[in-house]
């Protein structure tokens, strides 16, 4: 590996969470009013005796952002901030720490997220191959369309769509949440049951909506390498069809694949963001949601920030991988 | 002289005229050939024509809080039903729908606007400004938008339908900048452009009378892959409550649905509707990309 590759990758990694703080840091500063006030006030006018006692939180609030200091004072005690990972504290569920509200939900979107990518993007490789496999039946190329519109819809529509299926109609899966409420957690079956159970609905909504783009761009891919002189090369040795189609066609439209799954990141995050809201799933989607609703103006801001910074590292440890994994993709690219 | 300058003018005038027919006769004629284009055209026409009619048809006294009896099903009476604060539906739904064609239309020409301003200008005058906008494009892309759209949506105390498109629209311009970049680049250095350059045109002037024609195809495309974008994200934010409040919109109905547990108490006629119209707008806009994709992908085989 070129150090110019990994510096540049480096410089653009630190570019982009240098981005991420700077615009969570300006955006509260630049909106008319003070956020912590107008949220304290509403929490006040709605919730009242749960909050404790406003005038000191407040107080305590503007003590630690310092918002009488100059602005290139609270730029760079942002920055310390961000360092210790301190990003304060909620106001709805007042001493709870916003970096523990991240930790706590975090492995429910990470098991979320990385397990429906990973069979979306198994599914959807086999799939495409079998699409662009001359001798399968022709049922499975006439489910194209049907992929591509249900690709074009959001995610968390989906995600209404199959409540409505299979929580009212048929009754077969739990309405949301990430296990059965009131139950014990414990690393016992019983555990493990209630989380898939739970797991199922959101996962296949994302599922339903992801292959669709996967299995379609792998057809095109395949196709194109079907067409390379390569192929005609092993036909003309005579290699068995299956083993042209399978080593020499769909082990090299894969690797392209690949590099697609650094740019549907933040897509896929985006989409099971909102899968979580409408399943109510424990993770930071949702954790998000109630804290738009609870106006918990840190809890905000401590999880997009989260969020950015996370599909940036992720985006950069992809970027290190490529050239390992294929080595077609040259390091001066780009 | 006058009367040669006139003569002059004339006759462009009626290549102008003739050129515009050629245009229709080419239109239609590519139409025809494309299919995936005409149907695409013709679901938005249809969908368009709906947001422009649909309000005329409807009392909006009848979308008030209880107009009506509350949570009654689909009738005769109420084609569509009433919620749960006895709104009724099908009046809700035609007064939303232009709404939210509206955020995704601004959305979409002001994110177009940017993208072509910045593309053109980074591509053709490269240096450092190109540096600076292909960084800013590269940068923003990555960086998951609705987790920034969050972040503004939040920060904003009275939302309108406006105002939404604005937000949304500061995140649909990066697309639109990276495909205008990349084509100008590679049209920079036709023999047409170097012509007019020799012919002592400004900068400017390439740029808007050479360069540009050439490119609305792209901007076409770009056109309804922004619309699209911004569509989605504004539903998005829909979803998780930051959309207009006191305005009708499609994803605000939705939210509202769950709000209000519609999903759960089997109040389908609330919430399938509006799943169903956005939908619709997202397949059209899908299958009109892929007609234009045709297209823009012809010219790049024709060309190379």
């Amino acid at each position: 590996m070129t150090s110019g590759y990994l510096l540049r990758r480096l410089g653009m990694l630190f570019l982009l969470i240098f981005v991420a703080v700077t615009i969570n840091f300006m955006i509260p500063r630049l909106m008319p009013g003070d956020p912590v006030e107008s949220a304290l006030n509403q929490l006040v006018a709605t919730g009242g005796g749960s909050v404790g006692d406003v005038q000191e939180i407040a107080e305590a609030y503007r003590e630690r952002l310092g918002l009488n200091q100059p602005i290139w004072r609270q730029y760079l005690n942002y920055w310390g901030n961000i360092f210790t990972l301190e990003l304060g504290t909620s106001l709805q569920f007042f001493p709870a720490e916003v970096s523990r509200i991240i930790w706590s939900a975090l492995p429910w979107t990470l098991g979320l997220v990385g397990v429906t990518t990973i069979l979306s993007f198994g599914f959807g490789i086999i799939m495409g191959a079998l699409m662009a496999w001359p001798g399968s039946p022709r049922f499975l190329k006439s489910i194209v369309p049907g992929f591509l519109v249900v690709a074009a819809i959001p995610y968390f529509m989906i995600g209404l769509v199959l409540i409505f299926l299979f929580v009212l109609t048929y009754r077969i899966f739990p309405s949301g949440g990430g296990f059965t409420f009131g139950g014990n957690l414990g690393y016992n079956w019983e555990t493990v049951w209630s989380i898939l159970r739970h797991a199922t609905l959101p996962a296949l909504s994302i599922m339903l909506a992801s292959i669709g783009t996967w299995a379609l761009s792998m057809r095109g891919l395949l196709i194109s390498t079907l067409g390379e002189d390569y192929i005609t090369l092993a036909e003309a040795r005579g290699l068995r069809p299956r083993r042209i189609f399978l080593w020499y066609g769909v082990r090299n439209s894969m690797l392209p694949q690949l590099t697609a799954l650094a740019i549907l990141l933040g897509h896929a995050i985006s989409g099971a963001v909102l899968v979580e809201v409408i399943f109510s799933y424990p993770g930071l989607g949702f954790k998000l949601f109630e804290a738009i609703h609870g106006k918990d103006y840190f809890v905000v801001q401590g999880i997009v920030l989260f969020l950015a910074v996370s599909i940036a590292v992720a985006m950069f440890l992809m970027d290190l991988l490529y050239p390992l994994i294929d080595p077609r993709i040259r390091y001066q690219s780009r | 002289m006058i009367l040669v300058q006139r003569a002059r003018m004339i006759s462009f005038q009626h290549a102008k005229v003739t050129g515009l027919l050629k245009l229709g006769r080419n239109m239609a004629h590519g139409l025809r050939t494309n299919k995936t284009l005409a149907i695409g055209l013709f679901m938005i026409l249809m969908i368009g024509l709906v947001a422009l009619v649909g309000p005329l048809l409807v009392d909006p006294d009848d979308a008030r809080i209880g107009a009506y009896p509350a949570r009654l099903k689909p009738s005769a009476e109420h084609w569509m039903g009433t919620q749960q604060q006895g709104r009724d539906l099908l009046t809700v739904t035609m007064l939303a729908i232009p709404n939210s064609l509206k955020v995704g239309l601004i959305a979409g020409s002001v994110g177009l606007g940017i993208g072509i301003v910045f593309g053109l200008s980074a591509g053709y005058f490269g240096g450092r400004l190109d540096t600076i906008i292909k960084l800013a494009s590269d940068t923003l892309i990555i960086l998951p938008g609705i987790a920034i759209l969050v972040l503004v949506a939040v920060s904003i105390r009275t939302m309108t339908v406006e105002m939404m498109a604005l937000v949304v629209a500061s995140f649909a311009w990066m697309y639109p900048t990276r495909t205008i970049r990349a084509q100008t680049l590679t049209l920079r250095e036709r023999g047409y452009v170097q012509v007019a350059k020799m012919n002592g045109m400004t900068g400017i002037g390439i740029v808007v009378r050479e360069i540009m024609p050439n490119l609305l195809p792209y901007i076409a495309a770009g056109f309804v892959g922004a619309v699209s974008g911004a569509m989605l994200a504004t539903v998005g934010l829909e979803a998780l409550g930051l959309g207009p409040q006191n305005q009708f919109t499609l994803g605000m109905e939705i939210y509202w649905a769950r709000f209000y547990g519609a999903i759960l108490r089997g109040m389908w006629w609330w919430w399938m509707p509006p799943v169903i119209i956005i939908g619709l707008v997202f397949v059209a806009l899908l299958i009109t990309s892929m007609g234009m994709d045709q297209i823009v992908n012809s010219r790049l085989r024709r060309s190379t």
